[in-house]
């Protein structure tokens, strides 16, 4: 056996969990085959690092100040990203944009494995992943919502969206109050990952 | 490749069409959980025309391609003792061959 070509930013100094052999067990293979190379794997890594909140943040900023941008945004996500330089590769799942506003919430949650808008905010926290959201999200959004500390008005309709197939989804979060007189710059730096994940809203400057 | 152009099932379903999920736990991988099934919903819209991915999960082609609906879905008749807002909604994302008319 070729020795395995498994990239990861890690040290192996403890004994790897079973789950973890098997992802390098099954990527030697994939190798020994020729379907997939050291190379490939090591630019997929280098692209998904490359991705950040901070990608996210941009293109809510830009939303915000500028409405025909927004409504390009969530009419058809992908030339309006590249109007801003986002290229998303052809082969990803298609990113919708969903606005909340003064009477509607969104939330976003994948209850069957763990998908994620991972073009404009990189890989997801743990806990997106975990079982106890991924079940809580769908049946209890408020009480989650809650628990990040967003009291949401009895009035503003919850709708959580479950991305179980070929759609990725994006909240773009309400603009704070008191924001009128601020860049994009500026803006910018109230948009957290977790207000476009609908967990809570941007934050107040 | 999976082009535009390769087989596809045709559309059933326009925006706002009454539909129910349909029950079923096959062997194989399919992405509709078990908490929408049975449940009846409205088509929210057409998210576009995708390879199967029941079939592309063994190796196959994922021909013909099934329509993909967002299905919305009243919280209140999800979980009986939901305890949010009664106008809260979900969106699940849905293959045509796992609805039916409601």
């Amino acid at each position: 056996m070729t020795t395995a070509i498994h990239v990861e930013d890690h040290v192996h100094d403890q004994p790897m969990s079973e789950v973890a052999l098997r992802s390098v067990a099954i990527e030697a293979l994939l190798a020994e085959k020729g379907l997939l190379t050291a190379d490939e794997v090591r630019r997929q890594v280098d692209l998904m690092d490359g991705r950040t909140p901070a990608d996210g943040a941009r293109v809510v900023a830009r939303a915000w100040v500028d409405d025909s941008f927004k409504a390009r945004l969530l009419a058809d996500s992908r030339s309006a990203l590249a109007e801003m330089g986002i290229a998303i590769p052809e082969e990803t799942p298609h990113l919708v944009v969903v606005e909340n506003t003064d009477d509607v919430h969104n939330l976003v949650v994948c209850t069957l494995c763990s998908c994620y808008p991972r073009m404009l905010l990189g890989r997801p926290p743990d806990w997106y992943k975990s079982l106890a959201y991924r079940s809580r999200a769908v049946s209890d959004p408020r009480g989650v919502m809650a628990e990040f500390g967003t009291a949401l008005p009895a009035d503003i309709r919850v709708d959580v969206l479950d991305s179980t197939a070929d759609m990725r989804y994006l909240v773009l979060p309400r603009r704070p109050e008191g924001t009128e007189g601020m860049s994009e710059d500026e803006l910018t730096r109230l948009v957290t990952r977790d207000s476009m994940i609908g967990v809570t809203d941007a934050l107040t400057p | 490749m999976i082009t535009m152009t390769t087989p596809a099932e045709s559309v059933l379903y326009t925006d706002g069409a009454a539909v129910r999920v349909r029950t079923g736990a096959p062997a194989h991988h399919f992405r509709t959980p078990a908490y929408i099934q049975g449940h009846t919903g409205v088509v929210d819209a057409l998210c576009g025309v995708y390879p199967n991915p029941e079939s592309l999960a063994h190796g196959d082609d994922g021909l013909p391609r099934q329509p993909l609906y967002r299905v919305r879905l009243r919280q209140t008749d999800l979980w009986p003792d939901y305890s949010g807002s009664p106008a809260d909604t979900l969106l699940v994302d849905v293959y045509q061959h796992w609805l039916e008319p409601a």
